[in-house]
């Protein structure tokens, strides 16, 4: 079986955990979800697996390079990194109910990857723009960066979701972790995210200045990233500082998360230098 | 607080409602650059939006937004108000870090993570705490009293200056930027292969400019991946001073050459009309074919009396009869009598002529591919403060958001025979984490009290 066929199980792995989270929760029953944590876990290792092994298919094809380089590869790391950070959080905080708002993503960015007709699993020479030792390093950091606004993502809609039940009646909503450790974790996905989506940029401006002697230009790439930047340091400015909570900061994050999936996929729609992301590739 | 710190420009530029106000009109309006292609033909934008929305864009410089007085300003106003807001609480933090006030218990009474536990005996408790202090914080400082005792541990205190060394580096970043646009250029200079340069042409102004040193292109060579994508570009460039070769190296994309603080880079290449072209010319009547060299602009003689040739020009991407058939020369066929024939001569067809079904058909014998490189050329001397910014950025943000200033306080007292220990925790982030660190105190203490 090559990488891609690997890559084709991993969807089905990460879908039947996200489907095992939801029910655990709706069901009010443990079982499901101790039993989704250990699908994550192989999820996961067919994930690394998958990517490990096309890596290598590259050197056999002769081509030889890591596989961060088109809109498939990206997909199929950003879904790892989401499995990865996620199981760090449930360690952490022993709650699955994040689960079944976080491990949706994973299996829907696979199934776009493995399953959407514009999106080839080929696996494709480097163009010589490429070929940079930055390669790595960018591309890891911003998806890092994603997922954890992702899961931030996730945490604010359980956290507009939980608020409402003011009184506490919903039964759903009784293993929903206390409003407070919900916005302090989703500030906490939100530092890490801004960190590495500022490392994402920062190597990706030294890596521009390498190849193209400018380290910023306006690019619609880079000016989206840079959008989700200033979403992003509002957030923490106003939390930081003003001392907002709550409602605001997940309604920001949000948004936040808006701009990272436009800068994600919406940017391919715009012409610009980061085209090789784009569908069809 | 001196008294320029109350007037009220003072405290507009340093409130956060600012930053957030700014951080946000900045993301909002940096969209537009996005959905408006920016620095295109003005023409082009004309035809695309019209007389009116033309004219409004134009006044708004919404076609270089980016360098627009308006985008500019905001930019400004940021930096502002992130100097004067770091001016407004550096000195308190400063103060902090650098005089620490010491240790008072009254501090901590209204810490807002705590936990208080009892436990059978302080002289028993004491080691245990002290030692799951020391292992969550730091050095640990006792202190006696009448009817107990106190333990004090702090850590991180200069924690608290890593947001502004955040604000220094956006600063950096913008000061960088700013020298950049100042004193640095951005030209090209297209180099056919054995020739050398002086002269770039500035990409804004279009105007030439010299270097300080000469660059010639030894080679240009372009490889491809079997699947006809284009995998490497590389140029061996010789750097000259007057007249003196001063080193040779070959630069590809990704790996520019840097002298004297001039950076060259690939950025694109193509053809150039062979200098060594021979054609050969067949004559209809008697097949006897010719081969002569010629160069652009030069006329040949046809053998048998069937006239004249002349290359009028090369086309990089020539179109004949609406379709694209790559690099070709253009002649001149002039009969002894009767007009003047045009001939397309494509390198990629060298027998193309033959279509023309005239008396003389002429094709390509030999020819030599030559390229030119496409170089662009900058200079930027703010590249440097740029990217100290960004080192500052990354340390500062990892101070910022994963170290923090953190204090507990543990106070034992015996009063009517009940030991009682209160853990007290004082942050300036995450109490989260704090409150778990107490606990994990508190647990230790109660765990080996139970063993006893």
């Amino acid at each position: 079986m090559n990488s891609s066929g690997i890559l084709s199980v991993v969807t089905f792995v990460y879908g039947f955990a996200a489907f095992l989270y939801v029910a655990s929760w709706i069901f009010k029953k443990s079982e499901p979800g101790r039993l989704a944590t250990w699908v994550v876990f192989a999820g996961l290792t067919g994930n690394t697996t998958g990517i490990a092994m096309r890596w290598m298919e590259s050197y056999t094809l002769g081509y030889g390079h890591a596989p961060l380089s088109n809109l498939y590869e990206s997909l199929v790391f950003f879904a790892g990194t989401l499995a990865a950070v996620y199981l760090v959080i449930e360690k952490k905080y022993q709650n699955r109910i994040i689960g079944a708002f976080v491990m949706p993503f994973p299996f829907l960015a696979m199934a776009y990857a493995s399953l959407s007709p514009n999106i080839s699993d080929r696996i494709q020479p480097l163009l010589p723009a490429l070929k940079s030792n930055w390669l790595i390093a960018h591309v890891v950091a911003c998806f890092i960066g994603y997922a954890a606004f992702a899961i931030a993502f996730g945490l604010s809609i359980m956290y507009l979701i939980k608020e409402k039940d003011v009184h506490g009646n919903s039964v759903l909503l009784e293993r929903f972790p206390k409003t407070g450790v919900l916005d302090e974790l989703n500030h906490q996905m939100v530092m890490f995210g801004f960190l590495f989506l500022s490392v994402g940029i920062i190597t990706g401006a030294v890596w521009a200045n390498s190849a193209w002697g400018r380290y910023w230009g306006w690019d619609p790439k880079e000016t989206w990233s840079l959008i989700t930047w200033f979403i992003y340091a509002t957030l923490l400015h106003a939390r930081l500082t003003r001392g907002w909570h709550g409602r605001r900061i997940a309604f920001l994050s949000v948004a936040g998360f808006a701009a990272v999936m436009f800068t994600y996929f919406g940017v391919n729609l715009l012409p610009g230098l980061h085209s090789y992301g784009a569908m069809g590739q | 607080m001196n008294s320029w710190q109350h007037s009220p420009i003072f405290k507009f530029f340093a409130s956060v409602q600012l930053t957030v106000t700014v951080l946000l009109t900045l993301a909002a309006t940096s969209v537009i650059g996005t959905v408006i292609p920016q620095n295109q033909n003005l023409d082009d934008y004309l035809h695309t939006y019209g007389q009116n929305l033309y004219r409004l864009f134009s006044v708004l410089d919404m076609f270089d937004m980016y360098h627009s007085w308006w985008f500019q300003l905001l930019l400004v106003l940021l930096t502002l108000n992130i100097i004067i807001c770091s001016m407004d609480r550096l000195p308190a933090a400063w103060k902090i870090v650098v005089k620490p006030p010491g240790f008072k218990p009254s501090r901590f009474l209204n810490a807002s993570c705590q936990r208080q536990i009892t436990v059978s005996s302080l002289d028993q408790a004491q080691p245990i705490l002290e030692k799951a202090l020391s292992r969550s914080i730091g050095q640990v400082r006792l202190e006696q009293t009448q009817h107990g005792f106190f333990l004090w541990s702090e850590k991180g205190r200069w924690t608290r200056l890593g947001v502004y060394v955040v604000h220094l580096s956006v600063v950096f970043l913008l000061a960088g930027s700013l020298i950049g646009s100042f004193w640095g250029f951005d030209g090209a200079v297209n180099i056919p292969e054995g020739e050398t340069a002086k002269m770039i042409r500035l990409n804004n102004s279009g105007k030439s400019i010299p270097l300080d040193f000469e660059i010639r292109c030894d080679k240009f060579s372009v490889s491809y991946y079997d699947s006809g994508a284009p995998s490497e570009y590389r140029s061996t460039l010789t750097i000259l001073e007057n007249g003196a070769q001063v080193f040779t190296r070959d630069i590809i994309v990704n790996d520019p050459l840097r002298y004297k603080g001039i950076n060259l880079f690939q950025s694109s290449f193509g053809n150039l009309p062979s200098q060594n072209l021979v054609l050969s010319f067949t004559s209809r009547a008697t097949g006897m074919e010719y081969k002569e060299k010629i160069a652009p602009g030069q006329t040949v003689t046809i053998p048998e009396g069937l006239g004249s040739f002349m290359i009028t020009e090369f086309n990089r991407d020539h179109q004949f009869k609406g379709h694209s058939i790559g690099d070709a020369f253009v002649g001149m066929m002039t009969p002894p009598n009767g007009d003047s024939v045009e001939v397309v001569l494509p390198v990629k067809f060298p027998s193309f002529d033959r279509m023309r079904k005239g008396d003389v058909i002429v094709a390509i014998s030999e020819t030599e591919t030559r390229y030119y490189t496409g170089l662009q050329v900058t200079g930027d001397p703010g590249v440097w403060v740029v990217y100290t910014g960004f080192l500052l950025m990354i340390a500062g943000c990892i101070v910022t958001f994963f170290m923090s200033h953190q204090q507990i306080c543990i106070e034992a007292n015996t009063a009517e025979k009940i030991c009682s220990v209160m853990i007290r925790g004082i942050t300036n982030k995450n109490k989260i984490g704090m409150q778990k660190k107490i606990d994990a105190t508190a647990t230790a203490a109660i765990k080996i009290a139970k063993q006893q």
